[in-house]
């Protein structure tokens, strides 16, 4: 409390994230903000069917929202929608594992709460209404995200030129631990060789080249999935759980 | 700290959801004083609980036999099915006393994020319910929330082809509120669900 007595408050922009049950009523809601990364805050009350915040702070929702802070959790004051993607998202199952898929690697990309991360925050929001809106194929976009998510990171993925030496591609070999593509030279021992139209789509799906991932075939799409899901298990060093259950 | 059994006693009761230490120290010290006819039967209580109580074989409800009470009743319309989350929803529905068909518990909601797909419910046993064709009408009443939306989802697009009416419990305002605070979700559902007044 400040010297008039009154809680400190602060607003944002989030997104939620999760939400787990907390004792009888409360649920504690995981956001990514704007300005403050992730915050885990106390939704009081929400799991009764009287509550003020009612269904928006469910996952996949953009909302404007007011916290106070408390002694271990903060706590949700407000909110206010900005952006409901929830429904649009769990009226098609596909959509609906893509998009827990989304949620759980941003907040494995978001390990330290407080550090903002706005890059990740705008990134999730255009993915969550392309997949609300149903834009693309809801596997494209979940791709799509988390290849641009790892980017954003630091760690971006190479599709056309050499990872290691940077010598122009495209070239046939890849290795996942090398970061993508490599020449002739730079190969190790043990590398792959996807399909080109596979590198390709990939590369389409990173720079965001929505026409060449639109226009792709099923075929180099689980190729391309397989590869983006191994590399995003690569660099966080664990499981992605809910990438098990996405329907492709 | 207290002595060993006492202390015993405040750490097993401790361990209940929404018992905090300052409340089990008090409800130890009330059974302390408390006539012993009575903990005995809250210790026979508990017993038979762990002991007898297990889930029906064709619905999934807590049951104390094989079927439940709800599937034993012949007088129950067979024809409607409601699928619900936990067992706590069939008691929350029974209460409105509205419906007279009978129950599937799923055990959950799919939720990818906590690992819960739709094999770890009881999906299978509910398709096994379908088979013999006596079920006409499904009624999804999962939770309103996301999880429980995307579960009814997966279940209306796996039960549709099969020929079934699949319904969906309607969401909306709550009777005795004030349209002023309802939010923009539940009052948009309100919109989507409204009815004609036959008056």
């Amino acid at each position: 409390m400040d010297q008039n007595g009154a809680m400190p408050l602060y607003r944002d922009e989030a997104v939620v994230l999760r939400t787990q049950k907390l004792g009888e009523a409360d649920r504690i809601v995981t956001f990514l903000t704007r300005e403050r990364g992730r915050v885990r805050a106390v939704a009081k009350g929400v799991r009764k069917t009287s509550s003020r915040l009612g269904g928006r702070v469910e996952p996949f929702m953009q909302v404007d929202v007011q916290f106070y802070e408390g002694r271990s959790l903060d706590v949700v004051n407000q909110v206010e929608t900005i952006g409901a993607y929830g429904l649009g998202i769990a009226s098609d199952y596909g959509r609906y594992t893509a998009g827990t898929a989304m949620l759980e690697t941003t907040e494995r990309l978001t390990e330290t709460e407080g550090e903002p991360s706005l890059q990740l925050y705008l990134l999730l929001v255009g993915a969550l209404r392309a997949l609300s809106a149903g834009e693309h194929a809801p596997a494209l976009i979940l791709d799509a995200f988390l290849l641009r998510s790892l980017a954003v990171a630091g760690w971006a993925p190479s599709f056309t030129d050499c990872a290691r030496c940077g010598e122009p591609g495209p070239h046939r070999s890849f290795t996942i631990a090398s970061g993508g593509s490599v020449c002739p030279p730079c190969r190790p021992a043990v590398a792959t060789a996807p399909h080109p139209a596979t590198l390709a789509l990939l590369a389409a799906l990173l720079s965001g080249d929505w026409d060449v991932a639109d226009s792709s075939e099923e075929r180099h799409r689980r190729e391309a999935s397989g590869i983006t899901a191994a590399y995003l298990q690569w660099h966080l060093e664990r499981q992605v759980r809910s990438l098990r259950l996405v329907e492709r | 700290m207290y002595e060993g059994v006492v202390q015993d006693l405040i750490d097993e009761l401790g361990r209940l959801p929404g018992v905090g230490p300052k409340s089990a120290q008090r409800i130890a010290f009330h059974l302390l004083q408390s006539d012993p006819v009575d903990v005995r039967r809250l210790v026979s209580a508990l017993t038979e609980v762990t002991e007898k109580v297990r889930f029906c074989s064709v619905c999934g409800n807590v049951s104390a036999d094989d079927l439940c009470r709800i599937c034993r009743d012949e007088r129950r319309d067979v024809s409607v099915l409601c699928v619900v989350e936990e067992p706590k929803d069939v008691v929350a529905i029974e209460k409105t006393r509205e419906f007279r068909g009978r129950y599937h518990v799923l055990g959950g909601a799919i939720s990818p994020i906590e690992g819960v797909g739709p094999d770890d419910l009881r999906i299978k046993e509910l398709l096994t319910r379908l088979a013999d064709g006596a079920i006409g009408e499904i009624i999804l009443a999962t939770d309103p929330n996301l999880e429980g939306e995307a579960t009814a989802t997966y279940l209306a697009r796996l039960l549709k082809p099969l020929g079934l009416r699949v319904t969906r419990l309607a969401s909306g305002l709550p009777v005795g509120g004030d349209l002023e605070y309802a939010d923009e979700l539940t009052l948009g559902r309100a919109f989507e669900g409204r009815r004609l007044l036959d008056v």
